[in-house]
């Protein structure tokens, strides 16, 4: 049977039936930008920052199967002005003040505000208050900068089989709780060694003490632009870098 | 004690037949300054004022956060020595951490990025700020009086100044990871060592540096030998001193114990460990101003008060560690003839002994291959509470924490330099303006030598930097009523 492709941005990209726009993307090392996506959990399409054009129609690339000759835009300004003008909602959704936060240069939201040149907040910061909960004695969770991406939410019920966190409230009240009597960390099962410890793209879920331990800017994002780091791999195989 | 006002803090005639004249800068970023004077018929001084608005709510802003974050989160309190904040935050969570002592490498990094922080801060306040009253005279043409005129006057004067400047800025650089909002402390330690590359670019620099420094302090003493009576007499106002000294009694920028001299020069307090500050410094209210006024506990409010910054520190000490800065300590100390040196136009001359002070001690750990060590970090037993307390270009800054079980903070206490220096700020615009203003028509020029008063003790106003060399101010002279009689907008 002949190889099946998408083209993305005109380049051709095979996959396998039963992929998805954003699976077959990341197998080729083209980049998507993404927050709720996770190579190792079931996609659940909430972010919408891959939205890409396929066939003319926008689409959610990490829960869009893909389909043979299907043509999708991706790094296209129309699009990226979309995607930047959903960052800028993230950021002043909640609080996010990268020069002291402890995440900057491993944040994929700040990482991706950059990539896509996102240079003011734009719109009126909602300042929240959302108290921290520093219980755990390993953890501390600092929910002034979720992003609702439910990765934690799916580590912890499909790979540690915890069920620690959950999305709760509708619209602008949804936030993240703790699935405890009381609301605390510390009174679940929760432990650095699970996976959900280690999946949040912002600054929530922190290992305690450790704070900037690792200099800003010897950090994953420092070292490297998140586009590149798919990208380039690719590129510096073909010779171009 | 009774509280029998300071002369001058508070009119002695009825204050409502009496003519009010309020400088009030244009811009108001974090903290910023006011001078309201009153006038009575005849033009006479019957009251002056500095009022100073601080940025206070960020005691409450770091309650509830990570006690590691704050190093870092502190930075924001001030625009003008953010490094001086990172590291008094990160040396007293370094006994939450239980960091008694911290390894050689992460003590001597430390201290590099401070005394840089030091050279850089003294070289723009003594080179962009205040040189040019200094060079052109407090009531030249405005116009002039900055930067620019110095560089078009004396472009070599100009030209080291902002070098210098840069060059403590590098050093900041390259241990606090950036320029400014940097992270390289961190509660027990620090973060990078500096590679040997780095430090050759620096040494590269540094002979050059100390050279300069040492010039800028002959220039200083040029300008007191040229006018001693101005310099020796403006705005004086005899108090207590107060600083860290060393544990040795040396002039330490980083750390040491807390000493307290009379304004003769004796000894009240020494050696006390700096977690007993709260017994050695009370702080008093007052209702017409929003910063406190903090005095030594032991002498109360009317005789207690005291300056800080370069003009405490280089009399407080028993000497400098190092030979050029020590050599031009003795001779500062041989002009005050036996008696403490309280004039406030002393401080740019101390100010810049303590810049060569810190362009030879970089020179010094420049050389120290601890530098480049790899023992960074160290812990001991956790504490609840934390008191860091270090000499800040302005003068003692002591930060205060405490933090609980679940890593916290749960309450914290600032004393900023310009907080302690308060009283005598105000004190040597009450002598200045009696002998500059008093019955004479009010102009830019003769306001200025409020600023110049002002500025001598560096406060932080970060409109009087940003401004570079000015202090951008808005004269109202207003009557009993508060009617603004006249407008006088000094040239920004
Ligand atoms: S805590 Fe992190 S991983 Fe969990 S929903 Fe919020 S942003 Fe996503
Ligand atoms: S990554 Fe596709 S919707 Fe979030």
């Amino acid at each position: 049977m002949r190889a099946q492709y998408i083209l993305v941005d005109g380049l051709p990209i095979p996959f396998e039936e039963g992929q998805t726009i954003m699976q077959a993307a990341m197998v080729a090392e083209v980049f998507i930008p993404h927050l709720c996506h996770h190579p190792e959990f079931k996609p659940q399409g909430s972010c919408k920052l891959c939205t890409v054009k396929a066939n003319g129609r926008y689409v959610s690339a990490c829960t869009m199967p893909a389909k043979d000759g299907m043509e999708v835009e991706n790094n296209s300004p129309d699009l990226n002005d979309k995607r930047r003008t959903m960052l800028q909602m993230l950021f002043v959704e909640g609080n996010h003040f990268c020069p002291s936060c402890e995440q900057s240069g491993n944040c994929r939201l700040q990482a991706l505000a950059y990539e896509l040149e996102m240079l003011t907040p734009h719109f009126n910061q909602f300042y929240p208050d959302r108290p921290l909960d520093a219980s755990h004695p390993e953890v501390l969770l600092d929910f002034n900068r979720c992003i609702l991406c439910e990765l934690c939410v799916r580590a912890s019920r499909d790979v540690d089989g915890k069920n620690v966190f959950a999305l709760s409230g509708r619209g602008i009240g949804k936030h993240l709780i703790v699935n405890a009597e009381s609301g605390r960390l510390a009174d679940t099962a929760f432990s650095l060694a699970d996976k959900a410890a280690h999946v949040c793209p912002v600054g929530v879920i922190l290992e305690k003490r450790r704070g900037f331990a690792i200099p800003i800017g010897r950090r994953r994002y420092d070292l490297e632009p998140i586009g590149m780091q798919v990208e380039g791999q690719a590129r510096r195989r073909s010779g171009e870098l | 004690m009774d509280s029998m006002p300071f002369a001058l803090e508070t009119a002695a005639a009825d204050s409502s037949t009496l003519r009010r004249v309020a400088i009030d800068p244009l811009s108001r970023v974090e903290g910023h300054g006011k001078v309201t004077l009153l006038l009575d018929e005849d033009d006479q001084v019957q009251q002056v004022r500095l009022h100073i608005v601080e940025f206070r709510g960020f005691e409450k802003f770091i309650q509830g956060r990570p006690y590691w974050e704050v190093p870092v989160m502190v930075q924001r309190l001030c625009g003008i020595c953010p490094v001086s904040h990172h590291l008094a935050a990160a040396k007293a969570l370094d006994h939450v951490v239980g960091a008694d002592r911290l390894t050689a490498s992460a003590e001597k990094l430390r201290r590099l990025m401070h005394y840089g922080q030091i050279l850089q801060s003294h070289a723009l306040h003594f080179f962009h700020l205040s040189s040019p009253d200094l060079l052109f005279g407090f009531d030249s043409e405005p116009g002039r009086r900055n930067i620019v005129g110095v560089a078009a006057a004396y472009p070599d004067v100009a030209r080291q100044g902002v070098l210098l400047r840069k060059f403590g800025q590098e050093v900041i650089r390259l241990t606090a990871g950036k320029r400014v909002h940097g992270t390289g402390a961190i509660p027990g330690g620090v973060n990078r060592a500096l590679t040997r590359d780095e430090r050759d670019e620096l040494l590269a620099e540094i002979y050059t540096i100390i050279g300069w420094s040492r010039q800028a302090v002959q220039l200083v003493k040029r300008l007191h030998a040229a006018d001693p009576e101005l310099y020796d007499s403006f705005g004086t106002c005899r108090s207590n001193i107060l600083s860290l000294v060393g544990v040795d009694g040396t002039l330490d920028f980083y750390d040491g114990h807390l000493r307290a001299r009379d304004a003769d020069g004796s000894i009240i307090v020494d050696g006390l460990p700096v977690e007993n500050y709260h017994q050695l410094i009370h702080e008093e209210v007052k209702p017409w101003s929003y910063m406190k006024f903090p005095f030594l506990a032991a002498l109360g409010p009317q005789q207690g008060w005291y300056k800080v910054g370069p003009l405490a520190r280089v009399q407080n000490c028993n000497s400098i560690p190092t030979p050029l800065a020590e050599a031009e300590r003795r001779e500062f100390i041989d002009h005050g003839q036996g008696k403490l040196i309280h004039a406030p136009l002393a401080y740019h001359w101390a100010r810049m002994i303590e810049m060569l002070l810190a362009a030879e001690t970089i020179k010094d750990l420049l050389h120290d291959d601890d530098l480049s060590g790899t023992e960074l970090t160290t812990g001991g037993t956790r504490h609840h509470e934390g008191v860091g307390v270090i000499e800040a270009p302005r003068g003692t800054l002591i930060h205060h924490y405490r933090v609980d079980d679940d890593d916290l903070v749960t309450t914290c206490n600032l004393i900023v330099s310009t907080t302690h220096n308060n009283q005598p700020m105000n004190e040597a615009i009450r002598r200045v303006a009696l002998r500059y203003l008093n019955g004479r028509q009010l102009s830019e020029g003769v306001l200025n030598h409020i600023e110049v008063a002002i500025r001598a003790f560096d406060p932080c106003l970060s409109c009087a930097t940003h401004a570079l060399g000015k202090m951008p101010l808005q004269v109202e002279l207003q009557d009993a009523a508060g009617q603004v009689l006249q407008r006088l907008r000094t040239v920004p």
